[in-house]
């Protein structure tokens, strides 16, 4: 009776531990837009902002599966050194535009405003980038991963609409049908672009 | 009226898509999939998409940085005006579309902005609640009647445009658009085709003025610039033609499974 009692406070306290470390996704949204945010009025140089979103990056985005994503089909063809050597690329190439694109907004206002739970897996979190005098406000979902409750990834920005890792797959596949399927010339115009 | 009649039936043969029935979501989702639409002439839409970068970094670029510098009422003012043109065209499609509710709602913000609204500077239908406009087009008209996409076209100033929506535009020019009718075809004492092209090339500085900073940002972040342009024209279209404000199948979950399993 007494080992059934301990079992249940066990089973209670962790089941109760595991809910205290779950993250909302919504409140998860705006916690990384908080950091982001920060980091972009803070009065430092436009390449230190670049440095630390980047890390905002690696905490918060499912870089890996993104990558694999992006790169289509042929991800299945690829082998072991291929499928490093791209990830390695992927990441440079990622965490740098990601920064960039960032880093050009000075003290964006994101207000999270809803969220909608697709399935287990996923939750697509709204929020509205304010308007400023120069752009009109504009609307952005957050795909996010939830299968880890503790740790949420983001997996894709939908812009008005508009999926960014959609938009990246096709202009990878775009690169890969014009130089009939070959992974090197994916690569060399990744380390193009992580280079310049 | 033949020639009109003509036309329309050559657009559909040369479409050679059109459904025999109205098309459910699904499959107009299916049809206008970014990935189903094919670049047929690659070679000749990456040069004319250089041509109009071009132009962009000689006229649009610089004439939207000069616009966005004036006060944020009189831009605004200009693009409420512009909007309120594209009524014209958006009323004869609503109702080519069967939503008589929306061209009804859309007849009465196009009254009365240009009334009230001092030929639609001011969007005063909103405070009458007709807040919600979205435009429509001939293309869009076509893909609701089931006409395929047919393939990716780049138009020399224009754009990102497809088989199905660069023809569906010259209707426009057919009678079509009353805007076209008033001041070009009909040159009435008032209104003349400098109005036509003033307004025409005020959208375009307009729009690149509102997305100056997201253009600029997506050029100098892309690595294929051409592709990523045709795959958010492409996932536009898709959104515009299913009138939808709802994510649009953005991933497919069985290749993340897939990828986990890696």
């Amino acid at each position: 009776m007494k080992t059934v009692k301990i079992f249940t406070v066990i089973f209670l306290y962790l089941l109760g531990t595991n809910k205290l470390l779950s993250l909302e996704p919504d409140i998860f949204v705006q916690s990384t837009v908080n950091r982001a945010s920060k980091i972009l009025s803070e009065e430092i140089s436009k390449n230190e902002k670049i440095e630390e979103l980047k890390i905002v990056a690696q905490d918060t985005v499912d870089i890996r599966g993104i990558g694999f994503y992006t790169l289509g089909s042929i991800r299945k063809s690829l082998d072991v050194n291929q499928k490093k050597e791209y990830q390695k690329l992927f990441n440079e190439y990622f965490l740098k535009s990601f920064s960039s694109r960032l880093a050009e907004y000075t003290n964006p206002e994101i207000e999270v405003i809803g969220k909608e739970k697709l399935n287990e897996n996923y939750t697509i979190v709204n929020s509205i980038l304010k308007g400023t005098e120069k752009r009109p406000e504009v609307k952005i979902d957050w795909r996010i991963y939830t299968k880890n409750a503790d740790k949420p990834l983001i997996r894709d920005l939908i812009i008005e609409g508009l999926s960014l890792a959609r938009t990246q797959k096709e202009e990878f596949a775009s690169i890969l049908n014009s130089n009939d399927g070959d992974i090197n010339a994916l690569f060399k115009s990744l380390k193009k672009f992580s280079s310049e | 009226m033949f020639k009109k009649l003509l036309i329309i039936l050559i657009t559909t043969l040369t479409l050679n898509s059109f459904a025999y029935a109205g098309s459910d979501g699904e499959l107009l989702l299916k049809r206008n999939n970014p990935s189903e639409v094919k670049d047929c002439f690659e070679g000749l839409n990456r040069a004319t998409f250089a041509l109009n970068q071009t132009l962009d970094g000689i006229i649009f670029k610089p004439v939207a940085k000069v616009y966005r510098m004036l006060p944020s009422p009189a831009r605004k003012g200009v693009s409420n005006s512009l909007n309120n043109l594209s009524h014209l065209t958006t009323i004869p499609n609503n109702l080519l579309q069967g939503d008589f509710e929306k061209a009804v709602t859309n007849t009465g913000r196009f009254v009365i902005n240009t009334t009230l609204g001092i030929l639609g500077l001011i969007d005063v239908a909103q405070y009458f609640g007709l807040n919600e406009y979205e435009k429509e087009d001939y293309g869009q008209t076509f893909a609701k009647l089931g006409a395929r996409p047919g393939c990716y076209l780049v138009l020399p100033v224009l754009g990102p445009s497809t088989a199905r929506d660069t023809i569906a535009s010259s209707l426009n020019f057919l009678g079509g658009d009353p805007w076209y009718n008033v001041t070009v075809r009909n040159d009435t004492n008032y209104l003349n085709e400098a109005d036509y092209y003033a307004s025409r090339l005020g959208a375009g500085v307009d729009f690149r003025a509102k997305n100056y900073d997201s253009i600029n940002n997506l050029e100098d972040n892309s690595i294929d610039f051409y592709a990523s342009v045709k795959s958010l024209y492409l996932q536009d279209r898709q959104q515009k033609i299913l009138n939808t404000k709802k994510i649009v199948d953005t991933q497919d979950d069985s290749e993340w499974e897939e990828i986990e399993s890696q």
